[in-house]
């Protein structure tokens, strides 16, 4: 479980976050939804330490990530995977060396141990025997897959996945969502999930947190989000017309 | 205000460069990675300078000698202590800062926009510890070979200008490389070239590492490592050649 407490963030004179404090729970996929430039990169860089909050403070099941020291920290990071918006993968390692990277360096693992490992990993993501390509060789989804494979190979228990699915084509998307619902699942771990995809919102939102101004603005599950009246959440989930129309025959059905 | 704080940046990052790698063997490929990269692809052009370089000091020497009281060996001495004191170590380190020192900066910078730096920080790694200590220690290690071996090349490079030009007999040239040789000018030498290898690869390290915005601050970051690191290598060749010579 991870707490966020009240956090504010400011860079310079502006504002990003206020106050912001939301609950993430183990064996569930937590999304993070608004529109672009609201602070949800920044929420998230905020949690795993890349950025220091101003005030307030993040609980890693129950121990306070914003006090530690820069050691202690690395014991939690170790705990923590991350898959980055433009995957951020090692392009002058293989695939087979990215993932295998976090395993070198924190595991006594055998070698053996450590390619049972990178393969499993990769079979998970569908990537068995591409373990030799250079992340230049590998297309937009195929990184992405990679990234998450580098992201769990050390069994996490926090996963964060910043925007897990934009660039990519609708069936690729879901292929990468299921990927992590079913992670999460298997292994209860603490997902947390960056979307702008509504998409996503409705495959694998267990539980929705929308940011808006840098404020925690809404929160609920994927059910309520359709039937809610807050009007920024209806402007964010039913942008286009054809939305629009759908949620309108939605409420002919319901009377 | 800036250059103040941008120091002080520097010396805080350095404390976090100087810390015992997390595991021996990762860090023991790196820097063969690292000796591959910063030295054995300088090879070529350190060679290429050296040789040349050496055999136009040399001619300009002889051609400047027309005084009969001079023995002709003056020729070999002033080209092997030009060639010690100051090509060898300096100009070579500075060619090395516009070769190792931006492509330094533009890999780091690239990790840094393209967020594998903060992959590593989130792993728990100590970036600078992982990227930049093998880098020092191969500069450092690797620098005073590539400047020997400029050294040899550039006498050597004399040799030839001189010898296959008939302007001297071989004896000649060697008794003049021989005469005065003092080995505390290598010591000197070799002193301020780890110096400037640990200059250039600190200080482009640094550039990268901090790099904000886009691929085109990096390009920038890279022009202004090898700038900076040139200034910082000028300075400190003054002041260790104050110390050391004087
Ligand atoms: N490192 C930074 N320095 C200064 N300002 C920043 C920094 N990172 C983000 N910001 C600012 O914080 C605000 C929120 O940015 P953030 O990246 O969190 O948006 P986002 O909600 O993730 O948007 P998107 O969906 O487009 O990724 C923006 O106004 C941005 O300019
Ligand atoms: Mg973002």
């Amino acid at each position: 479980m991870i707490e966020v407490v009240s956090v504010n963030k400011t860079f310079g004179k502006q504002q990003v976050l206020f106050a912001v404090s939301a609950t993430f729970l183990p064996g569930k996929v937590n999304l993070i939804i608004g529109q672009s430039g609201q602070g949800k990169s920044v929420l998230a860089k905020c949690m795993v330490g890349l950025h220091e909050v101003d005030s307030g403070s993040i609980l890693f099941n129950g121990r306070d990530f914003t006090a530690m020291e820069k050691s202690e920290k690395s014991e939690i990071r170790q705990e923590i995977g991350m898959l980055f918006q433009g995957s951020a993968l090692f392009d002058s390692m293989t695939v087979e060396e990215n993932v295998k990277f976090p395993l070198s360096m924190f595991t006594k693992m055998t070698k053996k141990e450590m390619q049972m490992r990178v393969d499993f990993c990769l079979e998970r993501v569908n990537l068995s025997g591409r373990n030799g390509l250079y992340p230049s060789e590998c297309s937009g989804g195929m990184q992405k897959r990679v990234g998450i494979a580098r992201a769990i190979s050390m069994n996490p228990k926090y996963l964060f996945c910043d925007e897990p699915n934009s660039g990519l084509d609708p069936k690729t998307a879901i292929v990468i969502d299921s990927l992590i619902k079913d992670i999460t699942y298997e292994y209860g771990i603490t997902t947390m999930v960056i979307t702008h995809d509504m998409n996503s919102v409705m495959e694998i939102g267990d539980s929705v947190l929308f940011i808006h101004q840098g404020k925690k603005w809404w929160e609920g599950d994927r059910h309520s989000i359709i039937s809610t009246e807050n009007p920024e959440i209806n402007a964010f989930v039913f942008a286009s017309e054809f939305m629009k129309e759908i949620k309108e025959s939605l409420k002919g059905q319901k009377r | 205000m800036n250059y103040i704080r941008n120091i002080g940046a520097y010396f805080l990052m350095l404390g976090w460069v100087f810390r015992k790698p997390r595991k021996i063997s990762i860090f023991w490929r790196m820097l063969m990675h690292e000796v591959q990269h910063i030295g054995i692809n300088s090879i070529p052009i350190v060679a290429l300078m050296s040789t040349f370089i050496g055999a136009v000091i040399s001619l300009q020497t002889a051609s400047n000698m027309d005084s009969p009281l001079l023995p002709a060996y003056t020729v070999g001495y002033i080209t092997q202590s030009s060639i010690i004191l100051e090509f060898s170590p300096t100009i070579i380190s500075l060619i090395l800062a516009g070769k190792v020192g931006s492509n330094i900066a533009s890999e780091i910078g690239t990790m840094r926009i393209t967020e594998q730096i903060d992959a590593l920080e989130i792993m728990g790694v100590n970036s600078l510890n992982y990227l930049v200590f093998p880098k020092v220690i191969a500069a450092i290690a690797y620098f005073p070979v590539l400047v020997i071996f400029s050294m040899f090349l550039g006498m050597l490079g004399g040799f030839a200008a001189l010898v296959i030009s008939g302007l001297q007999s071989p004896e000649t040239y060697i008794l003049g490389l021989r005469s005065w040789f003092d080995v505390y000018n290598v010591y000197y030498a070799l002193t301020k070239t780890v110096a400037f290898g640990f200059i250039i690869v600190s200080i482009s390290s640094f550039y990268g590492y901090y790099v904000k915005g886009g691929s085109l601050d990096v390009g920038k970051a890279s022009t202004k490592s090898v700038v900076v690191s040139s200034v910082v290598i000028l300075i400190f060749n003054f002041i260790i050649t104050k110390l050391m010579l004087l």
